[in-house]
């Protein structure tokens, strides 16, 4: 069993197009270095610092990882990690 | 070029106006890559905010699983300025992250006419389309194409 994520269109081309991957960790950090490892890049455009960037979303399961733990969430196998971007914008 | 209903654009200005002097948001989804808008879906402005929209994270998570299973994906991407024009702003376009989506923009600023307006934004190039509406009933009259630089929707009586 591994821990799903699952990538919006945006991001595919750091996947080779590919929907979802899987990766393993016990906190979403460590999840997204695992990742990165096999897909260059795709950290960088989820993280800036300790920080998840505020263009995206990243959900654990149902959740959003804003109101869990952020980058410390814990995860487990069998669990879903879905990343959408977040849709926003203003006056200025 | 955004092909819409009569029917679609008019539920995007009414969801504007509604929202009014708040920022409205939403969505249209349609088959994927078919680039026909059909299933209208106003979304909560997180921020309800006159300066400022966020799709609600949650109910964003909803809706695109739900787009996903249907096979669907977001063609229009629709929100409204308040008191400015319908053009996309320096956020809008750092936030824009769907190269396949058309940016619909709606200015309510004046009571009496809608600006409503159809942007492509790819890698931060704001590029104006020309918007087609497709009158009620198929009968191709009582439509037409508005070239870029905005069609002004009347208020309803």
């Amino acid at each position: 069993m591994a821990i799903e994520l699952r990538i919006p269109t945006i991001l595919r081309s750091y996947t080779g197009g590919a929907k979802a991957v899987e990766g393993s960790g016990s906190t979403l950090a460590e999840l997204l270095s695992d990742v990165d490892a096999r897909h260059g890049g795709l950290r960088d455009r989820l993280v800036d610092g300790a920080e998840l960037r505020r263009f995206v979303n990243v959900y654990l399961n149902d959740e959003d990882v804003r109101f869990l733990g952020g980058l410390e969430t814990p995860v487990k196998d069998g669990d879903t990690v879905t990343v959408l971007p977040a849709v926003a914008g203003g006056r200025t | 070029m955004l092909t819409l209903s009569a029917e679609l654009q008019a539920r995007i200005v009414a969801h504007a106006r509604a929202d009014h002097p708040d920022e409205a948001c939403g969505v249209i989804a349609g088959p994927a890559g078919s680039d026909r808008p059909e299933r209208f879906i106003p979304m909560t402005n997180a921020e309800r905010s006159p300066t400022f929209y966020r799709f609600d994270s949650l109910e964003q998570l909803r809706v695109w699983r739900e787009m996903d299973d249907r096979d669907e994906e977001p063609v229009v991407i629709y929100h409204s300025h308040t008191a400015t024009g319908a053009y996309p702003s320096r956020t809008d376009v750092s936030y824009a992250s769907e190269p396949e989506a058309h940016y619909v923009l709606v200015s309510t600023r004046d009571p009496d006419q809608a600006e409503f307006r159809s942007f492509r934004i790819i890698d931060g190039v704001v590029t104006e389309e020309d918007v087609e509406i497709i009158a009620a009933g198929g009968s191709g009259s009582g439509g037409g194409t508005v070239g870029a630089g905005g069609g002004r929707v009347p208020a309803a009586e």
